[in-house]
């Protein structure tokens, strides 16, 4: 019986995009016809390795990856996804990648139509070969039969519930003559409870033919119900593996975000709040990419209130959408008023101001100097740093008091440059990231969204900005709205953290609760846990 | 089931036909001219120009938008019917020899436009467009100094005074309708040029047919969604110049039955306007950028021509100038193609405003997670 190698062998696979290590020493087996259950945090590294496995030429662009992976016990290496295809493997991702104009049948055996040939073909070859219709439809309804889904090969693919349009996805796989092993990336990220339940019965019955799968979730109940095995990925990597029988969800979670650090936030007591400074009510943002669907919260005056959660599950649609940035709706009080959704000059005119997570896109004129990126929103906004002429007709900028006041920041915020007229696309991430905060200093906010203010930047800026937004807090009271995907980040700084997923809040906590309570937020399970914060 | 018909939804959809419709029902009777003449020239004009708007619906297809690089299948055209005239190959068979010669040429300009097309995802059209004015320089080039000097021409009626270059006008009388009197026929006092029609025919089951081959499916593919069909394996780059290709051919075939039917040739101006009458005629048939079928180009063809037969003398009766009617005509087909053309922009930001709705349609439910309770 040990005799039998396992269908896919992973062994010690490592990889690091110049020098920045993501995967290390990764070793795991997947067994035929079991259910792998793979979790992890963003950045965790889950993505890599499935790139790798699919031979992306991203991978071998950036300088392959180290150890081996064995197929039948057999060392393989994949040059492009058509390799692992060819060997077996299918892969069906987040996003839909079905053409929509095209029926369930067309769709499930795109590119791999069954053809007559005719006489052209002689001449122009097998592409003027004419569609076989009716072995596509058979061969579709075959493949949907495996599944045990009822599903019309002839609707199109732009009319059906997005349940369907999932099972498609997973049929187009299973409908490849030598599908082996199935890699779903968050196949139920989309579906509704009763759609996923029919997706993992049908998961078990492609286990039950003899496929494997490697089921990725962030809903942790899911993947605890539907694995044989579960294998925790933090930080590049392996940190658990265990039979999915006997372990908890709350086991899961901890292993996931881990990092038994506790939060020492002997701070907290000494904070008061009074009155409240933003109410956020039924808010959606249509964000690409982190659409926010039902948000509401409210956040205290002098509060600074962090917002975390995966990737694409909606946080940064929050500030993007009351900022007016991303097309919204719902209801958002700032002080009782409420702000114009989509209009960002509205929104900044009610004296809120925002530090994007896209520094260099939205945040900052990279071709101008620091003076003017500093005093830039202050002059559009508030017509300061202007002096006007011949009774306002005409206005000109005040060179002098952009520069005092850029002099002033450079100095507080120790941003280190070679003056106020250096150009911003000059300088160090870090460093760029303090003038976009510098920029929104200068307004005089009386709310601030500060979103990702640490990503891409060094350890040692990192806790240089968090300490000036910590000081700018303390010192002018202001109240801080702050996403961040960093979990630690958010439990130093904030005073209440609200984790969003799924384009909902999942649930607040205070930032000293225990990490498992985050981590079971982040992996959607239902508020009711986590709720007494 | 039966859909009830949405008379809103339907205009809606055809805004652009019911327009045109509206417009020439208003203009026909003014005109004054007889039901005889005007079927007449339309029967003539379906024989002329739909081979030429057939050339646009592969691009289409291909999600290439409107090909306006069918100018260089034109202008390939007009080289092979010079040559033609030039041998003295009269009758069907120059138009057949004309053929012959313009196909590599238009081959090879569909491969290179293709390709440039390729390096210009989601600017096919402007791009086309620029193309099409590039290369009218270089046929000037060819036929204003090449021909004559490097490339032998043997008849002087064709060469300019110089002795070389071709002259402002070809006279095509050797070929001259050779197609559409091939077999004319006449019936209720029309005449019907049968040839011409058979032709087009054939094309038509040749596009019929050409959507059921697996290089029609894929077209098809390409044009709805090309990462999803290079994900699976379908050569996306190699289709899209096989769609400009088949489309530049197309185009020099069409425009070569153009031009007998004319029976003349403005050597430096013919093929100038070809790619915004048949784009024009296609639009006003109610295809959209994305979408076109074979009735699009018939409705289109007829009604555009219809417009361009009646305008005129409306104009004449209503203004006492031709000229005017001939304004009005212009600017309405130059705005069927930008009404097309915002339409179209404008049911894509229809079709995102759906898909926000429906991602919002879930909030509604009060047991979804995390929701305002």
């Amino acid at each position: 019986m040990p005799n039998v190698p396992p269908l896919l062998s992973l062994k010690g696979i490592s990889k690091d995009f110049y020098g920045n290590t993501v995967l290390e020493d990764v070793s795991f087996d997947v067994e035929p016809g079991k259910i792998i259950g793979l979790v992890g945090e963003n950045g965790a590294g889950k993505t890599t390795l499935m790139r790798i496995l699919f031979g992306m030429p991203v991978i071998t662009e950036t300088g392959g990856y180290g150890g081996q992976i064995e197929l039948d016990g057999q060392p393989v290496k994949f040059k492009s996804p058509f390799d692992a295809l060819d060997a077996g493997i299918g892969m069906v991702h987040q996003e839909f990648s079905l053409i929509p104009g095209f029926t369930t049948a067309e769709n499930i055996v795109l590119n791999r139509e069954p053809m007559k040939a005719n006489f052209v073909c002689e001449v122009f070859g097998d592409r003027m070969s004419i569609l076989d219709r009716t072995a596509m439809r058979t061969r579709a309804e075959k493949a949907i039969d495996r599944l045990g889904v009822k599903l019309d090969t002839e609707t199109l693919v732009s009319e059906m519930p997005v349940g369907h349009k999932q099972f498609t996805e997973i049929a187009r796989e299973i409908n490849r003559a030598n599908v082996r092993l199935l890699v779903l990336d968050e196949p139920t990220a989309v579906l509704a409870e009763s759609e996923a339940e029919i997706l993992l019965e049908a998961l078990r019955r492609l286990a039950a033919q003899g496929i494997s799968i490697i089921f990725i979730s962030h809903r942790l109940h899911e993947v605890a119900t539907v694995a044989d095995t579960i294998v925790v990925l933090r930080d590049g990597r392996v940190v658990k593996e265990a039979p999915a029988a006997g372990t908890s969800v709350r086991d899961i979670a901890s292993w996931m975000v881990g990092r038994s650090v506790d939060a020492k936030r002997p701070d907290l007591a000494s904070r008061k709040f009074s009155g409240e400074a933003l109410k956020v009510e039924r808010l959606w943002v249509d964000m690409p990419g982190e659409a926010v669907r039902d948000v509401s919260f409210t956040v205290r005056e002098g509060e600074i209130f962090g917002i975390g959660g995966l990737a694409g599950q909606g946080k940064l649609g929050i500030p993007n959408g009351v900022m007016g940035l991303y097309a919204g709706g719902g209801t958002v009080l700032l002080h009782g008023k409420p702000v114009p959704l989509n209009d960002p000059r509205g929104a900044l005119s009610m004296g809120m101001a925002f530090v994007s997570e896209d520094r260099r896109g939205v945040g900052l004129l990279l071709d101008e100097t620091l003076e003017w990126n500093i005093g830039f929103t202050a002059m559009q906004i508030q017509g300061g740093y202007l002096k006007s002429y011949l009774g306002g007709l005409l206005k000109l900028r005040d060179e002098a008091g952009l520069r005092k006041l850029a002099e002033e920041y450079i100095e507080q915020l120790s941003i280190k440059c070679t003056g106020p007229k250096q150009f911003a696309k000059e300088l160090s991430g870090g460093n760029q990231q303090k003038i976009c905060l510098a920029k929104a200093f200068a307004v005089g906010p009386n709310l601030l969204f500060v979103s990702e203010p640490t990503r891409g930047i060094d350890v040692g800026a990192k806790e240089l900005v968090l300490q000036s937004l910590r000081h700018y807090n303390r010192d002018n009271g202001t109240t801080i709205v702050m996403v961040s995907s960093e979990l630690e980040e958010l439990r130093s700084i904030c005073d209440r953290v609200a984790i969003v997923d799924e384009g909902r809040i999942a649930g607040i906590l205070p930032p000293d609760a225990d990490i498992a309570e985050f981590g079971l937020l982040m992996a959607g399970e239902v508020k009711q846990e986590a709720a007494h914060a | 089931m039966t859909k009830k018909f949405d008379f809103k939804r339907f205009v809606d959809d055809n805004v652009v036909v019911v327009i045109f419709l509206v417009l020439t029902a208003i203009a026909t009777p003014i005109s004054g001219l007889s039901a005889n003449y005007i079927l007449q020239d339309i029967f003539t004009r379906i024989g002329r120009n739909s081979f030429l708007v057939f050339s646009l619906i592969l691009p289409i297809m291909a999600g290439m938008g409107i090909n306006f690089g069918m100018v260089l299948g034109a202008m390939a055209g007009q080289l092979g019917l010079i040559w033609a005239v030039d041998w003295n190959i009269s009758g069907v068979w120059g138009l057949g020899f004309g053929v012959l010669i313009g196909l590599p040429i238009a081959i090879g300009l569909g491969i290179v436009c293709g390709s440039v097309l390729n390096r210009a995802k989601g600017r096919e059209m402007a791009t086309g467009y620029i193309l099409g004015f590039f290369m009218d320089g270089v046929y000037q080039f060819v036929v204003l100094y090449l021909m004559g000097a490097i490339i032998p021409m043997r008849s002087a009626a064709l060469t300019l005074s110089r002795g070389y270059g071709v002259r402002n006008t070809v006279n095509l009388d050797s070929v001259r309708q050779s197609l559409d009197k091939l077999l004319m026929v006449k019936a209720f006092g029309l005449n019907f040029p049968i040839a011409t029609y058979l032709v087009i025919a054939l094309l038509c089951v040749f596009i019929i047919w050409f959507r059921k081959t697996k290089l029609g499916q894929d077209m098809r593919a390409i044009g709805q969604d090309q990462p999803v069909s290079n994900a699976s394996g379908i050569p996306v780059e190699k289709t899209r110049i096989i769609a400009i290709v088949m489309s530049t051919v197309l185009a020099m075939i069409g425009q070569i039955i153009f031009l007998q039917n004319m029976g003349n040739m403005a050597t430096y101006n013919a093929h100038r306007q070809t790619g915004f009458f048949a784009a024009a005629a296609i639009l006003v048939g109610g295809a959209s950028v994305t979408k076109a079928t074979i009735p699009n180009v018939f409705v289109g063809v007829v009604l555009l021509h219809l417009m361009y037969i009646v305008m005129p003398r409306a104009g004449a009766q209503l203004f006492g100038s031709a000229q005017i009617g001939e304004y009005f005509r212009d600017a309405f087909s130059y705005g069927a193609i930008a009404l097309a053309l915002v339409l179209h922009a404008w049911r894509k930001r229809r079709g995102v405003a759906i898909d926000r709705a429906g991602m919002r349609q879930n909030t509604v439910d009060p047991d979804a997670k995390g929701g305002v309770v």
